[in-house]
């Protein structure tokens, strides 16, 4: 063979952005051989009714998560830290809703 | 001012009998994008087929409709070319079976876009409007088709010696069968002669280089087009448009009339 195939498609995370104004939003992730087939897949499978106006491709391999071990040490030391969130202001009437 | 009758309905089977061919993908693709990526095609392709029947039952009246001229029409009555209509693997006789060939699909469609994104573009100034403005959702549909199949070309053709071998095969089958394209049928004469209608000939040349263009970047070689000139859009087809039509004819008339 002059080229080897690829015998597996690197994956691929999604990222939609549904109309003008708003962020690009995950919304899955698909194998494609290279990011111009990925986005031409994405079109097919994640736009077909009308979803999005732009869409991001980003190989799932250059993302760094944080581990589901780390959740104690990560996360579960703002669960007692209400005050943190901006609840203990009054907020005048005039201002409507926030 | 409209297109003649038979004008339309040679571009709408060209639609529905690619659209149709296109479907028989569904829930068998290569990879599930690109089932949906080809049911995606064919769904464009009906919705085309079904404005210019449309279109057309209404010059025809009668209680024509778009379900009449698609299903209750026999082969010579249908005005697509020959090219729409061949099935997705090396021919054969029409009973035969064989594996589909995703190459022969994927050169069909590249060949059928090349096409029609210079048809809808031209029939965007046909003085029939309601024509017009079917040229100009279409083209935008096509372009997309064409970007689509152009790409699985370069894939397949600039890939492994296999995928090479497939298309290259291909290729040499499909492409005599174009030829079709440039000969001029009774309806096309009488669409350019009324104003609704191209002249075919003008973009022969705008065709031969979207097509060896892509050729090139593919690493294909062109074979030589002779021989036969099919006649499809004379209503003189192969022998496989009777089987397209019977799997897609046999519910609706078993169950004329019926609905969802």
């Amino acid at each position: 063979m002059s080229t080897p195939a690829l015998k597996e498609w690197p994956l691929w995370e999604v990222f939609v952005r549904s109309k003008q104004g708003l962020e690009h939003k995950h919304c899955g992730s698909l194998h494609a051989s290279d990011a111009q087939h990925a986005l031409q897949m994405a079109r097919d499978v994640y736009t077909r009714r009308q979803e999005g106006v732009s869409i991001w491709v980003v190989p799932s391999a250059t993302i760094s998560a944080s581990e589901p071990n780390d959740k104690g040490e990560f996360f579960e030391p703002a669960s007692d830290k209400v005050y943190r969130h901006p609840t203990f202001y009054v907020i005048p009437d005039e201002v409507g809703h926030m | 001012m409209n297109a003649p009758v038979d004008y339309l309905l040679h571009l709408a089977d060209n639609a529905l009998i690619l659209g149709q061919r296109n479907a028989e993908w569904c829930g068998h693709g290569p990879i599930l994008e690109e089932d949906i990526a080809l049911s995606n095609n064919s769904l464009d392709l009906i919705g085309q087929a079904r404005m210019l029947y449309q279109h057309a039952a209404e010059q025809i009246g009668n209680g024509a409709t778009e379900d009449t001229l698609a299903y209750f029409r026999d082969v010579p009555d249908f005005r697509n070319y020959t090219l729409c209509e061949l099935p997705h693997m090396p021919l054969m006789a029409a009973t035969s079976k064989g594996d589909r060939d995703f190459a022969m699909t994927i050169v069909r469609n590249f060949l059928y876009s090349s096409l029609m994104v210079l048809v809808w573009d031209q029939l965007q100034n046909s003085k029939d409007t309601q024509l017009a403005a079917i040229a100009a959702k279409s083209l935008k549909e096509v372009r997309y088709h064409l970007r689509h199949s152009r790409d699985w070309l370069l894939r397949l053709g600039d890939g492994t010696d296999a995928s090479h071998a497939k298309a290259q095969a291909a290729l040499d089958q499909l492409l005599p069968y174009c030829q079709e394209f440039w000969t001029t049928s009774p309806q096309e004469a009488a669409a350019l002669a009324n104003g609704t209608g191209i002249d075919m000939a003008t973009l022969q040349a705008d065709w031969n280089q979207i097509v060896d263009e892509a050729l090139q970047e593919a690493t294909l070689k062109r074979p030589a087009a002779g021989g036969f000139v099919p006649t499809g859009k004379q209503g003189l087809h192969s022998e496989h448009l009777g089987f397209v039509l019977a799997e897609m004819q046999s519910l609706a008339r078993q169950h004329p009339g019926a609905t969802w």
